[in-house]
């Protein structure tokens, strides 16, 4: 099985004021190509470091990681963007759209970044497979925290990434919102053959990928498969 | 489709989507620069359409291609030159005083006699149309029509200069040789060149000047033929003039004081650029998670720094287009507001540099403003999306540390293409920076004075007012910027105008004169004297006055100093015709310098003369040094006995040169009397009596000529405060745009200070207080450093006492602080309305 990501010897710190603050130690795992694989843990142990490492939105202190096959240590910061627009999707908690760009718009804008000719065309068919085909001028500010997520997941299907990263994705959602959200997610995900890496508190949530990572002071304590498997 | 051009629309169209729905907010940061650059346009514009206008009216308004002008009547050599260049017209004009026998008015005014097909080119304006031909034949006189119109005159009625009565032709409106300034002082009236024998004023001692017009020949090169014969001329006293130097001493005169203008519409400028670098901090930092996103999803740095980067640009372009449109419909009001001080009609022709550099201005301005907060976009990382990390990057203050030195190369380049001198460029570009660095090291003084001795024991509105000056995003620092330039350039106008008007006032005591009489002969002293003081008056003055040009000095002759271009003496000494007089004394606005005063003669030494310091400077002479003087047609050996500081500044006669007594008293001379005349009736009284006994005696009514200095005085600070006022306003959108900006902020807390219970009266309260603070803070500051500028004005520039008038504390300060208070209050009426939600969800849209 292709592995899509591997993480080896990851270490992160930071140092607040005159002391050293270590959030991750010693981490290594590895992802296939295509799995579900959810990564749990109580707040502050490292999850969300974690994530934005593996996606290559900050730098590893030490230990190494490598993505779609590229180190992602050997990338400058636009080399590393460049990769994330070919290869990695994201949704996030706070769902993180663009406030002056309509639901369209927030869509498009990966494909464009990406040069695509139809982007506007595909971004329509994604609304429309989410549902919100008749909210596609609205503004982030005129749409419910649910529509925003189901905007979210149409913009992180776009490009067709070989990864999606979803960092609490339903953590601002109601329960029912939430649910919808997360079948729509795994929906979309099989449809599109992504691998798909979760950080939840909700452990429920990741039972339903087929590995769970846990977390505890920065250290795995456990990386196990589910029955989801 | 190619990459690159790809990548490139798409910015635009990213550009082109957030700035719609950021629209009333970025609107606002163009307003900052509309007025500044509409200020520095219409002022550009304007000049180069005044200087057009001098290049193709110079010779209308000298009314010839040039003249040969002398006081006196034309000496054997001068009058074979003028012949045999052959003058179209000729014209011998003075002041003198000319009497109204139908109202029984009088009034100092220009006569000017005329003879010839004067002028050449342009025309004299009366009416009716035909009198500007007909007074000659009808041996008339055309009078000025301001003049006509305050003694109520019209065609027919009669005006007495000296012997002569003359029948009134007609009004004139204009003509080449005068203008409205000048006509405010002595009006014109203008008289057929023969009769002027007739009123018998052209005798010895008056001041005369007699002006020889020619029409150039075809292909004559008028500059060559100034300098072949000017050096001649000078030498017999008289004097070259052609219509290019009238036209180069009229655009330098005006370009000064358009540079001035330019740097107060500069000033304007900048004030829009610090709000716009201001706008920008708060609307990029408000954006910088939309920047993380957009890397998350795969912008590039440079992709993301370029999107806000056009977006700023296009409204630079906008707020450059709209400012130079309002600039160029600004300038049509111009020639209304100055036409007084200018001797022709200025013709606004659509000038293409002014646009240009219009468009330019605020393109670049803005860009080069707002580079500062949107560096912020180059460096913030895309983990921010997860998390907020504090951006701090060497690489990015090192940026930072560039781009301050290129705004201020560029104030520097731009003041410098303003001023044509590094020194005054280097001048004001320290003057704005340390303004500016009073005014922000004041705020943030009051701002970590405020921290520091927070008044825990106030109660809670007041904290929170005070808390709101430093809590983070606070507008403070631009606010009190703002307000603060604004105020400052007012007021210092303001106590400008002070000083110069206190300069020019008279104190009102029987010591001192109100009334000045010139060109009294040596037969007519006693009996001028007589009239005087039978009215019970005081003769205060009676001052001889002889007129005289230098010959040499020590022993090198005016002409060699003149032709000399390696000479460091100043040019004037040796073309000026000095008006000295006699006296062992020195008066009260007379210091001794160096040197002696009075001086005991001995038997065979030179005649000793004082001289003031700024002859001495500007001639490089000094004590012992030797000077020859032609007293009309006499020389006259003299050596530097003291030299004094004289202060020009004070309203009475003062001397360059100053002779003994016992030498020059039997010379050709004219006696200056004055008098105090404690009111206006026993002034008209005293004049009308000395016109009908002596018309050749002209008086100066130093009370009606202080009307006329504080009416000239009121014209140029009208133009001044009118091109403050773009300061002002530009101060206030500003204000505007920094409270708006951070409105959604203010609101998000005002919001949560109701839902947990504040009454609309607190938060009221809360906002009232801290703009109250801004505004008095603001203000304050700005009028304090203008009495200190206006202090070091009235030093250094004005040497005169400043004693600042209360007008801009009491007028200035609260006005300013209500403008202030009136936008920040509109800025809460939204939550004090509407239920906090909905307000919240609103704003966020």
């Amino acid at each position: 099985m292709t592995k899509i990501l591997k993480v080896s010897q990851l270490s992160k710190m930071y140092s607040s004021g005159s002391k050293n603050l270590t959030v991750l130690n010693d981490i290594s795992f590895e992802v296939n190509a295509g799995a579900t694989f959810s990564i749990v843990g109580p707040s502050g142990s490292g999850k969300t470091t974690l994530l934005g490492l593996c996606a290559g939105l900050d730098k590893a202190g030490a230990g190494s990681i490598e993505l779609c096959g590229t180190a992602l240590d050997s990338l400058n910061e636009d080399e590393r963007a460049l990769l994330r627009n070919k290869e990695v999707g994201f949704i996030f908690q706070d769902f993180q759209l663009l406030p002056t760009l309509t639901a369209l718009e927030n869509v498009s804008v990966p494909l464009e970044l990406q040069g695509a000719n139809d982007s506007k065309h595909k971004a329509l068919q994604l609304l429309q497979k989410v549902g919100l085909e008749d909210r596609v001028h609205h503004y982030p500010s005129q749409l419910s925290g649910g529509e925003q997520q189901r905007v979210a997941l149409a913009r992180a299907f776009s490009t067709s990434p070989s990864i999606l990263f979803a960092d609490e994705p339903t953590g601002n959602l109601d329960e029912e919102t939430g649910e919808k959200v997360i079948q729509l997610l795994f929906e979309l995900n099989k449809e599109a053959g992504t691998t798909l890496i979760i950080v939840t508190h909700d452990l429920e949530l990741a039972q339903r990928t087929q590995q769970i990572l846990r977390l505890k002071g920065g250290k795995i304590l456990s990386n196990e498969t589910t029955k989801a498997a | 489709m190619n990459k690159s051009n790809l990548d490139f629309s798409w910015l635009i169209k990213m550009a082109w989507r957030d700035a719609k729905a950021s629209g009333k907010r970025l609107i606002l940061f163009m307003a900052s620069i509309v007025l500044g650059i509409a200020a520095v346009v219409s002022i550009q514009s304007f000049s180069k359409n005044l200087e057009d206008n001098i290049g193709l009216q110079s010779k209308a308004l000298m009314g010839a291609d040039y003249l040969i002008d002398t006081p006196q009547i034309p000496t054997e050599t001068v009058q074979n030159i003028i012949d045999s260049l052959g003058p179209v017209a000729k014209e011998v004009s003075f002041a003198s005083m000319a009497a109204f026998p139908s109202s029984g008015n009088n009034k100092l005014v220009q006569v000017r006699g005329i003879e010839g097909a004067y002028p050449i080119y342009g025309e004299f304006e009366t009416i009716p149309v035909e009198a500007s031909k007909s007074y000659q034949h009808e041996k008339g006189a055309l009078v000025d029509a301001t003049l006509m119109l305050q003694f109520d005159l019209k065609k027919g009625d009669s005006v007495k200069i000296g012997n002569t009565v003359f029948p009134i032709s007609g009004s004139l409106k204009a003509a080449p040789g005068s203008n409205a300034f000048s006509a405010t002082l002595a009006p014109p009236i203008i008289l057929p060149f023969d009769e002027i024998e007739g009123t018998g004023l052209l005798q010895l001692g008056s001041r005369l000047n007699y002006n020889y017009y020619f029409q150039a020949t075809p292909g004559l090169d008028i500059d060559a033929l100034d300098q072949a014969i000017d050096p001649i001329l000078d030498d017999e006293n008289a004097d070259f003039d052609s219509h290019h130097s009238v036209s180069q001493r009229l655009g330098s005169r005006y370009n000064n004081f358009a540079k001035f203008l330019n740097l107060v519409a500069f000033i304007a400028l900048l004030l829009g650029c610090v709000g716009i670098a201001s706008s920008v901090h708060i609307y990029i930092k408000e954006k910088l998670r939309a920047v993380a996103v957009l890397k998350c999803l795969g912008a590039s740095r440079k992709q993301s720094f370029l999107i806000y980067l056009i977006q700023i640009a296009g409204l630079g372009l906008m707020g450059g287009l709209f400012g130079t449109l309002l600039g160029l419909g600004l300038q049509a009001l111009f020639p209304l507001i100055i036409q007084d001080l200018l001797p022709f009609t200025v013709e606004i022709t659509l000038q293409l540099m002014p646009v240009l550099m219009g468009i330019f201005l605020g393109l670049f301005m803005s860009v080069m403003f707002a580079l500062l907060p949107l560096l912020s976009t180059w460096f913030v990382s895309p983990l921010q999306v997860l998390r907020v990390t504090e951006g701090n990057d060497s690489a990015g203050r090192k940026t930072s540390v560039l781009v301050i030195l290129l705004i201020m190369a560029f104030i520097f380049l731009f003041s410098l293409w303003f001023l044509e001198s590094w020194r005054y460029a280097l001048g004001f570009v320290f003057a704005i920076l340390v303004t500016f660095s009073i005014l922000a090291a004041i705020s943030y003084a009051f701002m970590w004075a405020v921290k520091k001795y927070f008044p825990h024991s106030w109660g809670f509105t007041a904290r929170q007012s005070l808390l709101n000056l430093f809590r983070p995003n606070n507008q403070t620092m631009v606010l009190i910027l703002a307000i603060g330039i604004g105020s400052f350039l007012i007021s210092t106008l303001y106590f400008t105008k002070d000083i110069l008007l206190s300069k020019a006032s008279l104190e009102d005591s029987a010591s001192n004169p109100n009334i000045i009489l010139l060109d009294i002969q040596t037969d007519q002293k006693a009996n001028v004297r007589r009239v005087i003081e039978e009215k019970d008056l005081q003769v205060l003055d009676n001052i001889p006055i002889i007129t005289m040009r230098v010959h040499s000095i020590n022993d090198v002759l005016a002409n060699v100093i003149r032709q000399d271009t390696l000479s460091t003496r100043d040019k004037w000494i040796v073309n000026h015709e000095f008006r000295t007089t006699y006296r062992d004394t020195l008066i009260a606005s007379e210091t001794l310098l160096e040197g002696e005063w009075p001086v005991k003669r001995q038997p065979g030494d030179l005649i000793p003369i004082s001289i003031s310091d700024n002859l001495a400077e500007n001639g490089q002479v000094g004590v012992g040094d030797t000077i020859v003087f032609n007293v009309q047609g006499v020389l006259m050996e003299t050596r530097v006995a003291g030299i004094r500081t004289v202060d020009w500044q004070r309203m009475q006669l003062n001397f360059s040169v100053l002779f003994p007594k016992g030498i020059l008293e039997n010379a050709p001379q004219f006696t200056v009397m004055s008098t105090n005349a404690p009111d206006e009736r026993i002034s008209a009284d005293l004049q009308q009596e000395l016109v009908r006994e002596f018309p050749n005696v002209s008086i100066l009514d130093l009370r009606q000529l202080l009307t006329t200095v504080q009416g000239i005085l009121d014209k140029i600070s009208w133009v001044i405060n009118f091109m403050a006022f773009f300061s002002i306003i530009t101060g206030i959108i500003v204000l505007i745009g920094s409270v708006r900006t951070s409105k959604y902020q203010r609101i998000k807390e005002s919001v949560l200070l109701r839902t947990l219970g504040a009454k609309s009266r607190q938060i009221l309260k809360i906002t009232f207080l801290e703009y109250f603070y801004l505004g008095i803070l603001g203000t304050g500051i700005g009028i304090l450093i203008s009495l200190l500028a206006s202090q070091l004005l009235a030093v250094f520039v004005f040497n005169s006492p400043f004693t600042p008038s209360w007008i801009p504390f009491l007028v200035l300060m609260p006005g300013l602080t209500v403008i202030v208070l009136l936008i920040g209050l509109s800025n809460s009426r939204a939550v004090l309305k509407s239920p906090p939600l909905e307000v919240l969800r609103k704003e966020a849209g």
